[in-house]
């Protein structure tokens, strides 16, 4: 009984604080992941289509930023139109981001040059909004330029997704700054599910949410993206009965 | 020299009689196709032409680039051509026709320097002056400029100090740009300057309109358009955009026009606004798909004719798979409007996210011919080898060049104990030294 009230009185706040944000007039439109814990700790059970999310790599994926790329393909590949890729300075495989369930014809790269320009870029294809999905790579983010990112995104009701990706793995602290992102995610490479046969298994990475706007922090250990760009829980934490842990978000958060 | 005696110096020499208004002729029409790299062209009798490249240079790659095309294309319909870049047109002048070099170009700046060394004939002067200044001793133009310039401007007129400063970028030039009376043109006089960029970009907005209503009547889409301004001091600032495909959007033509604004600089005033459709193409009517099948793929090209307009459309592409195992070969850069025909790339062999360029060259410890490494260092980091897929055999391709015929990959997808994942191979294949060097390299980073 006590249960359902405190429910009943966090939704009316929940709804409240969405009329604040001017979210309610518009219909909040999500990408579930289709994986109902992960989905369980979004709010909408989703990534919210319309909004800016951030995607770092843990460790040297901080400068390389392969699996932060991957996890960023499988977001867009699930999304319906185009994608726009800027980058300052062309390191991807396209082959690899077919893999991920993003064909060649859906993908176009801008290589920009310099942050300002990918910035710019970003804003640009945010606002169009015959996009399906826009992903940058930037090392830099300030609260002003991801602000309006953010609102570029909201108007459109495109999907932005900024790589963060640094020149050292010194400059990764820049990750703890506040932006306007809706949600934050950390990839790391874990090791591969053990073959009964020597080899490497299908890739594993752990998805930490460190933020998200209107939720809690969540990590999860899940398998790489298939050939769709969909994830998969990890087989030992699927099994696993409890729920996945979640963390009070932080000072930081 | 006699024509006969040229003859006898020459086998087979061929005469023609010298035809001073057909040269002219010829060279108007170099000048019109020149209006290709910038909107602002001349021609400069008897036998120059002047670009004016500010703000159109990035749109070719650079200015060395636009320098290099520009003479390539000169060279291969038959004619010798020499460029240069400068600041002034008096510098720019001398520069291509004195300095060594058959593409020079002088940095904002230094055009002082370049010019002293140059010979005193590099001033566009009249051979009397030249001479007269030969017979006092001056041979290069530094000497000229080390000289009090009063006794020289009494001698031998006002020409020789205009020259001279012309020359070294200190005194205005303004010229006429070429216009062909094909071209489809609006344009719009201002009785009081303007200069405030929201009074360009409103009366951008109404040459705009007038630009599509003639474009209309003749059936045709613009494909580069010129927005030129000429200022109260007889400067002239110009704007070039470009379109993927022939566009009469009005909404779209201002966007891409007033996106470029901010380069223009109104001195003390605008008095004259040109707009020219310089490359125009049919535009037929197309009819949109009804909603009974699936609904169409919005249309994106004015996105990417924003972006190509500001970064330069080389910096905006897709990518396409072309048959090679190669992996750096196996992927080609096209443009981002190019019809997609569905293929991709082969997708049994997991491939990399990053892919290093050039790869690295890494230590390794490895079982000779088959294995994989036990472990590897990269960028000073030594990592152990968990688990290990491969080989995965790429052999050169031989088609291509003579060197590749027996040349071996041997690729690797290696996990080190942290989890992270790579792709490195050996070159060679691990017996034969012919196939290669059995040198380690990293080539990528799986997620």
């Amino acid at each position: 009984m006590a249960a359902s009230s405190t429910h009943f009185v966090l939704s009316e706040l929940r709804e409240r604080v969405a009329r604040l944000e001017g979210g309610a007039t518009r219909r909040r439109e999500v990408l579930p992941f289709g994986i109902p814990e992960i989905d369980r700790v979004l709010p909408g059970g989703g990534l919210a289509l319309g909004a800016l999310h951030e995607v770092a790599g843990g460790a040297n994926g901080a400068v390389d930023g392969a699996a932060a790329a991957l996890w960023a393909a499988g977001v867009a590949a699930r999304t319906r139109r185009r994608v726009l890729w800027c980058v300052t300075r062309q390191d991807l495989f396209a082959p690899s981001l077919a893999q991920a369930g993003l064909p060649p014809g859906r993908v176009i790269y801008v290589e920009a040059g310099d942050e300002a320009a990918v910035l710019a870029c970003f804003e640009e294809g945010l606002r169009h909004g015959g996009l399906g999905a826009v992903v940058a790579e930037l090392a830099r983010l300030p609260m002003t330029s991801s602000r309006r990112l953010q609102l570029a995104a909201e108007a459109s009701g495109t999907l932005g997704i900024a790589i963060r990706r640094w020149r050292r793995q010194t400059e990764a602290t820049d990750f703890g700054q506040p932006t306007a992102a809706v949600s934050r995610w950390r990839v790391s490479a874990l090791s591969s599910r053990p073959l009964p046969v020597p080899g490497v298994g299908r890739p594993r990475w752990r998805l930490e949410l460190l933020r998200v706007r209107a939720g809690e922090s969540a990590d999860f250990e899940v398998e790489a993206c298939d050939a769709k760009g969909r994830l998969a829980l990890s087989a030992d934490m699927a099994d696993r009965s409890a729920a996945p842990q979640t963390r009070r978000i932080g000072a930081d958060g | 020299m006699p024509a006969s005696k040229a003859q006898v110096l020459v086998r087979g020499l061929v005469n023609l009689e010298l035809d001073p208004a057909d040269d002219a002729a010829a060279l108007d029409r170099l000048a019109l196709w020149a209006l290709r790299y910038a909107p602002i062209v001349a021609a400069d009798p008897p036998d120059g032409l002047i670009i004016d490249t500010s703000g159109a240079d990035h749109l070719h790659g650079g200015e060395t680039a636009m320098l290099m095309s520009l003479v390539d294309r000169m060279e291969a319909s038959g004619m010798a051509a020499r460029a240069a870049v400068a600041d002034a047109w008096g510098t720019a002048h001398a520069a291509a026709r004195f300095v060594a070099l058959p593409i020079a170009i002088i940095p904002s700046g230094e055009a002082e320097a370049t010019m002293r060394d140059l010979p005193i004939r590099a001033l566009r002067l009249p051979a009397p002056i030249v001479e007269g200044l030969h017979v006092l001793g001056f041979e290069r133009i530094g000497d000229i400029e080390d000289t009090p310039k009063a006794p020289l401007a009494h001698r031998f007129g006002p020409e020789l100090m205009r020259r001279l400063e012309q020359a070294m970028g200190r005194a205005p030039e303004p010229f006429e740009p070429v216009r062909s009376p094909q071209l489809i043109e609006v344009r719009r006089a201002f009785s009081e300057p303007i200069g405030a960029a929201e009074t360009i970009a409103r009366y951008t907005a109404k040459l705009v309109d007038q630009l599509c209503a003639a474009l209309e009547q003749q059936g045709l889409g613009a494909r580069r358009l010129d927005l030129l301004f000429h200022r109260v001091d007889n400067r002239i600032e110009a704007i070039r955009v470009g379109t993927a495909a022939p566009v009469r959007d009005t909404r779209r033509l201002t966007r891409l026009l007033t996106d470029r604004i901010e380069t223009v600089d109104p001195g003390f005033g605008i008095e004259l606004m040109t707009l020219t459709a310089t490359l125009a193409e049919p535009l037929r009517d197309r009819q949109t798909i009804s909603s009974l099948v699936e609904p169409e793929e919005p249309d994106i090209s004015d996105l990417i004719d924003v972006i190509a307009n500001r970064l330069g459309s080389s910096r905006l592409y897709r990518f396409a798979p072309v048959e090679s195992d190669v992996p750096e070969r196996s992927i080609k850069r096209i443009a981002p409007n190019a019809p997609d025909d569905g293929a991709s790339w082969p997708g049994d062999w997991p491939r990399p996210s990053r892919l290093l360029s050039p790869p690295e060259p890494i230590d390794t410890m490895a079982l000779l011919p088959d294995n994989p490494p036990v472990w590897f260092t990269w960028r000073g980091i030594g990592r152990r080898v968990a688990r290990a897929d491969g080989p995965e055999r790429i052999f050169g391709e031989w088609w291509l060049r003579e060197a590749e015929t027996t040349s071996v990959r041997d690729y690797f997808r290696v996990e080190d104990e942290g989890g992270e994942r790579f792709w490195i191979y050996r070159a060679g294949d691990g017996e034969d030294p012919a196939t290669g060097s059995h040198k380690w390299f990293l080539h990528g980073i799986f997620a």
